[in-house]
């Protein structure tokens, strides 16, 4: 169990003081994926550089199983980390040694013995799928497989908790897919902690069971992915939720203003719906309720979640606005989450 | 003795000492080579302390980089011919002596090591941060990030570095043959300059390229054979 509690981080820089993570409360489960996701400068490396110790909070407490890890120091420090692997967006691996020798570095460092040292690098780079590339070095791969042994490396000294701070945001979509899988598969097998670090809302609905979100170094809003993608309350998270549902389709991409620019009428409105609602036939008794109006199907998206199908529809409402207004009451009551995305 | 004067000077090779010739390209090999080791130890152990204190915070290491920094900044800025007169006492209480290859060894090294460890402190800050916080991320101390992350990464920059400065004591040690610590500077200056023999200014001339060429490529191939950032 990680808890941060009441945690800030000041940073005193030339222009005066900055608060990089402001006033942070966040609880995580022992073998949870939890997201924390936000833009550049959020505070997000910040926050998770003090779970490891490398930068201490200002003020406030960061608690591992009961360690108050900003009152450790000296050799019960180094120890601490040894529990928790880092993965990071650059891969940060040593390209004067091997493959192998990389991901056995942890192991050097907490002194074990050569033959076990081997042996468990080899099990790693197995589980990683990097059979065969053992003395490579890192030149030699791509950042998929770069990334795979950073995550073998991470995994050496079996930790209980893995922070991944953007460790896909250099990589392709389908690259970043493959080490998703891997993240999930190692969630599992091993009963791991992952933190997961992103700007990508695509990466959080693929993994994470809980989400939050931060922004000028606050934690605006949390809960788990399938609460938040329903219902995003604030407006950060609305533009991350919607820049995930209108960059997932292909040759019809749209971004919000594109989709505006073209339906400059009515109203554009977003429903949110999750499996046991799309069987309903919501949208039909809309327009059977409301006659008057034109509705007209513009896009739409399903996305998988840890907790179950998500989908999206975008609809263009053209009429009264009084009719338009209970129209999306009626479809509130019906559970169905929506957004107004664009009003003439 | 040559009388002979103009350009067919540089060729009476039978004027030519070669067992002389000989024992001078070893006293310049050796003194070369046994200040290089000296100047490399040392530079390293400086450009660490120069590095490892830069930016940390206490007033001990804010005192120790200055100090070093100074000391270091002194002794790259004095001329190297003034340098070796300035330590004679030196050479003089530490080796014994004030002429002959060895009485040259505390100056060439008091030079060339300043110089060698700032390269070596700018090569340990382009050191990517992101790898030395992943090790110390793993739990490292500051002598594991130093033996396991600083050393084995800037390894290529410290030969190429060291290459260069090799090439500058072979110049300095022919500065230090003028004023008697023997080798091919010493033997050029009484025998071509003193005793007007250019033929073995020419002969010393030439085996002085030839050295500085060797260094260069052994520190090449060296630079090549480690640098693994490039495949
Ligand atoms: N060592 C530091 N000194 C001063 N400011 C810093 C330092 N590290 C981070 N910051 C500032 O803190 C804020 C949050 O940074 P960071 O945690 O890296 O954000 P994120 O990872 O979400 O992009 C930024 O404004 C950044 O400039
Ligand atoms: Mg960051």
């Amino acid at each position: 169990m990680i808890r941060f509690k009441d945690v800030s981080k000041q940073y005193s820089t030339k222009d005066g003081g900055l608060t990089a993570v402001n006033d942070v409360n966040i609880e995580i489960n022992d073998g949870e994926i939890f997201g924390i996701v936000g833009y550049s400068g959020a505070g997000k490396s910040t926050l998770v550089r003090m779970l490891d110790g490398l930068e201490a909070p200002s003020t406030g407490e960061i608690d591992i199983d009961g360690t108050d890890v900003a009152k450790l120091n000296g050799s019960a420090l180094r120890k601490q980390r040894q529990k928790i692997g880092m993965i990071f967006q650059h891969f940060n691996l040593l390209w004067s040694r091997t493959v192998i020798d990389n991901v056995a570095l942890p192991l050097e460092i907490a002194k074990v013995p050569k033959t076990k040292r081997v042996q468990r690098a080899e099990e790693l780079i197995k589980l990683v799928g990097l059979e065969g590339r053992e003395h490579s070095y890192p030149s030699e791969l791509s950042g998929g497989q770069k990334q795979r042994v950073g995550i073998a490396r991470a995994l050496a000294n079996e930790p209980t908790i893995l922070i991944s701070d953007e460790a896909t945001s250099a990589l392709d979509p389908d690259t970043t897919n493959e080490v998703l899988e891997l993240l999930l598969k190692i969630n599992k097998e091993m009963n791991l902690t992952i933190l997961l670090i992103t700007h990508e809302m695509h990466a959080i609905a693929k993994t994470c069971d809980k989400v939050a979100v931060m922004d000028s170094g606050r934690v605006v809003e949390s809960g788990t992915v399938f609460e938040v993608f329903r219902h995003p309350q604030q407006q950060v998270t609305k533009n991350f939720v919607s820049e995930e549902f209108t960059t997932q389709k292909g040759d019809t991409t749209m971004t919000l203003e594109e989709l505006v620019k073209k339906y400059p009428e009515g109203q554009l409105i977003r429903l949110v719906f999750h499996g046991p609602q799309a069987e309903l036939p919501i949208v039909s008794d809309v327009i059977k309720r409301y006659p008057d109006l034109t509705i007209s199907i513009i896009s739409g998206a399903i996305h998988q979640t840890q907790e179950g199908a998500l989908g999206s529809l975008d609809l263009q409402f053209i009429g009264d606005e009084a009719k338009i207004n209970d129209a999306l009451e009626y479809l509130k009551k019906m559970r169905v989450g929506t957004e107004v995305i664009h009003h003439e | 003795m040559s009388n002979t004067t103009g350009l067919k000077s540089y060729f009476q090779f039978h004027n030519v000492d070669w067992s002389a010739m000989m024992s001078a390209t070893w006293e310049t090999i050796w003194m070369t080579l046994l200040s290089m080791v000296a100047v490399v130890v040392f530079g390293i152990i400086l450009g660490l302390i120069l590095y490892e204190t830069r930016s940390k915070s206490g007033w001990g290491f804010k005192v120790i980089n200055w100090v070093v920094g100074l000391l270091v900044n002194i002794f790259r800025s004095i001329p190297y011919i003034i340098l070796i007169i300035l330590l004679l006492p030196v050479s003089k209480t530490l080796v014994g002596t004030i002429i002959g290859p060895k009485a040259a060894l505390p100056s060439l090294i008091v030079s060339a090591a300043p110089f060698y460890a700032r390269m070596v402190e700018s090569y340990f800050r382009e050191v990517d941060s992101g790898v030395i916080e992943a090790v110390e991320s793993m739990g490292a101390t500051t002598w594991g990030v130093i033996t396991k992350v600083l050393l084995p990464e800037s390894k290529p920059a410290l030969i190429a570095g060291a290459t260069v400065t090799t090439i500058s004591l072979i110049g300095y040690t022919a500065m230090a043959g003028a004023i008697g610590a023997g080798g091919l500077g010493n033997l050029v200056y009484q025998e071509g300059f003193q005793a007007y023999n250019n033929t073995v200014t020419l002969v010393g001339t030439v085996i002085i390229c030839l050295f500085v060429f060797v260094v260069q490529f052994v520190g090449d191939r060296f630079v090549k054979w480690t640098d693994k950032r490039t495949l």
